[in-house]
């Protein structure tokens, strides 16, 4: 060991501040002797943690400023998946958007549809023309998605404090949903199946009871995760007291979901400000007052039973609604081709491909233009949130009367939440850093986008 | 019309009629200056002499929604109340309201939204840049989305500054939120946040040439090729304009 000019794999470093101590494995006693040694010794150390780091939550990039082991300073580099999907979604047609905008919150991929489907609607004003049965799906798959993506949380948030078992029964039910998810889209990740005008496909026939089966196995494994970590007391000296942020801290940094219901404050956009029928749905907002990471913590698991309860309700209502459209009724709007399952896998139902080829010219020319072209959206802008399990993810989309969005830009929260990484952590020790980071909870696709 | 209406109408036909002739209810709404922020031409993306259809000619404005008229209804006129002498439009459109704002009045009505008791924005959802290269002297828009928990209002403020001079007045010691939000608009559009405590890229790495999301940088990307056929790149494949 010995400063950077020896360092097999960065070569010679640019910084010409302080002194650049590179450590390669079993050489940490020549390093503390070596700082020990020197006259210029101070406890200052600035560490560079990421952005490929197992417990950073993806390619998040932390500088900190130790000492000892405290946190005086702490700052985020983000933009490692920086992908450009906004850039992406100018150039392709307003029902193609979707298939790039799932991919940003990868946990969360039918809030970002459905987030810039309601705005794409409320530019073509057909708000009020989607019917019940794709409202109630986009519902049922929003709820189930909530599940999935606080199981994550959980499941990560457990393994980067050592909690392995809580990581793999996380992942274990996660699993179920995205089993369900595979069933009803065909896809686990990256559906694209809420569309403009409401959803791509009907339900398969036998998904209401998958779903019925999977509430069933839920309400017996979600005690679990209580029975595991609510009254544990290595969990609770791990997340209690730390990532504290009050609700001034929150309104200032912009923090909204768990976060800001952490502080008591019970702000839910499915209740203050419903879209897709959620004023119909029967649920409580899950609030705690600890302002903390372990109430940040309950309020997901709670959160799970809120929204188990309302899959509950979702799939009830779909039973009376066999059969009803899912797409909006406006031909020049909804995409024609329904998939359905050949020989050979999913595909173009040939019932359809027999109407627009034999039976209808104009179906056909319909087909033709909206696959090609797509269709216009008048000129104008809408902001759309809806409530993550992350937060108020918002889609900002412009249309200049065009085929393609002139402008889509994405709100997403873990990119503002994120930036409560110094507030929470700052002052408290390197490991409470993990702990509040994974109390916020970022994707780092939807940060980066 | 019934019988007893058209003996009262004058006899030329409607379409030669002088304005004031009209019967008032089929004059125009006056919507104030309509917002052409461009025009597209063609239809089908054919240009050049592969154009049969003679659509290829056809030139038409892009015009936004207009700006809207007191009464605006609701609570939308007591924001607008609040910030009076502060905005230079308003537009509705769809429900949502933006309020239209010079740089040099946004700092003030920011504070205004924050703090009056009336109005109590607590929360910027972040500021997202727009680029309209066809916008002369306002090519470059900011919009800011602001929510009033205490109300359940949501409004937008919209300020537009030309592309020689980008630079607007920096919201963060308002709204600390709009840190990385106004960072990210910098990094992608190339607007300056005057007063932001350290404007630096943030999506893109430090020495990036250039801001990704205008309109005039290129979306890039190279060929494909798939079975003896070539694919283009997105942004040169035909558009439907």
């Amino acid at each position: 060991m010995s400063e950077t000019d020896q360092d097999l794999y960065a070569g010679s470093a640019d910084t010409n501040q302080g002194r650049v101590f590179t450590v390669t494995g079993q050489d940490w006693d020549s390093l503390v002797e070596s700082i020990s040694d020197s006259d210029t010794a101070d406890e200052r150390v600035v560490v560079n943690m990421g952005p490929q780091h197992p417990s950073t939550h993806g390619v998040l990039r932390l500088i900190l400023e130790l000492e000892g082991e405290t946190v005086t300073e702490a700052r985020c580099g983000i933009g490692y998946l920086h992908t450009g999907i906004e850039k992406n979604m100018e150039y392709r047609s307003w029902v193609q958007g979707v298939t790039f905008c799932t991919r940003m919150d990868y946990l969360a991929p039918f809030h970002n549809e459905l987030t810039y489907c309601l705005g794409v609607e409320r530019l073509l004003d057909i708000e009020e023309q989607i019917p019940e049965k794709a409202q109630v799906m986009r519902v049922l798959l929003s709820e189930l998605n909530r599940i999935s993506s606080h199981l994550v949380a959980i499941a990560t948030g457990g393994m980067e404090i050592g909690a392995l078992t809580v990581m793999t029964i996380g992942f274990r039910e996660r699993e179920l949903v995205l089993d369900l998810f595979e069933l009803i889209t065909g896809l686990r990740m990256n559906h694209a199946f809420i569309r403009p005008g409401g959803v791509a496909q009907d339900l398969p026939p036998g998904a209401l009871d998958e779903i019925r089966d999977f509430i069933a196995l839920m309400k017996k494994r979600l005690p679990e995760y209580a029975a595991l970590c609510n009254a544990n007391p290595i969990f609770k000296a791990r997340l209690e007291n730390v990532g504290h942020l009050d609700l001034a801290g929150c309104l200032a940094l912009g923090m909204t979901g768990p976060v800001l219901r952490s502080t008591g404050y019970a702000w839910d956009l499915r209740k203050t400000q419903p879209y897709s029928g959620y004023e119909d749905y029967d649920f409580d907002v899950q609030t705690w007052d600890t302002c903390d990471s372990y109430g940040r913590f309950r309020i997901r698991l709670n959160e799970m039973w809120e929204s188990l309860k309302i899959v509950q309700q979702a799939a009830d209502r779909l039973a009376d609604l066999e059969g009803a459209p899912v797409m909006v009724a406006d031909k020049k709007i909804a995409w024609p081709s329904q998939l359905a399952i050949g020989s050979d896998g999913m595909g173009n139902s040939l019932d359809h491909i027999r109407h627009i080829m034999g039976e209808s010219m104009e179906a056909l020319i319909h087909h033709f233009k909206l696959v090609t072209e797509g269709f216009r959206v008048p000129p104008g802008q809408a902001y759309v949130a809806v409530e993550s399990p992350r937060g108020e993810l918002g889609a900002h989309v412009v249309s200049d009367g065009g085929t393609r969005p002139f402008r889509a830009h994405f709100r997403d929260p873990s990119f503002t939440n994120l930036q409560a990484t110094s507030v929470m952590s700052e002052g408290g020790m390197v490991a409470d850093v993990i702990v509040a980071i994974a109390s916020i909870d970022p994707v780092m696709g939807g940060v980066d986008r | 019309m019934s019988d007893e209406e058209k003996k009262d109408a004058p006899d030329q036909p409607a379409t030669e009629q002088s304005p004031e002739n009209q019967p008032p209810e089929n004059l125009p709404a006056e919507t104030g200056e309509i917002e052409v922020v461009g025009q597209r031409t063609g239809m089908f993306g054919v240009k050049g002499t592969g154009d049969t259809s003679g659509y290829g000619g056809l030139v038409k404005p892009t015009v936004f929604p207009g700006a809207a008229q007191r009464p605006y209804g609701g609570w939308f006129d007591k924001v607008a109340d609040g910030l009076d002498g502060l905005i230079d439009k308003v537009v509705i459109h769809r429900g949502e309201i933006t309020f239209h704002i010079s740089p040099g009045n946004l700092v003030e009505a920011a504070q205004k939204l924050r703090d009056d008791p009336t109005l109590r924005f607590e929360l910027a959802s972040g500021v997202s840049g727009v680029h309209y290269p066809d916008d002369h002297d306002r090519e470059l828009h900011a919009v800011y989305h602001l929510l009033s928990m205490t109300w359940n209002r949501r409004i937008r403020l919209e300020v537009a500054v030309p592309d020689g001079n980008p630079h607007i007045p920096s919201l963060v010691a308002i709204y600390p939120t709009l840190d990385w939000h106004e960072r990210e608009t910098w990094d992608f559009f190339g607007i300056q946040f005057d007063g932001h405590p350290a404007l630096t890229r943030i999506e893109m790495p430090d020495d990036w040439p250039g801001h990704p999301q205008r309109k005039d940088y290129p979306l890039g990307g190279i060929p494909v090729e798939y079975k003896g056929g070539s694919v283009p790149p997105p942004d040169q494949r035909r558009s439907y304009s």
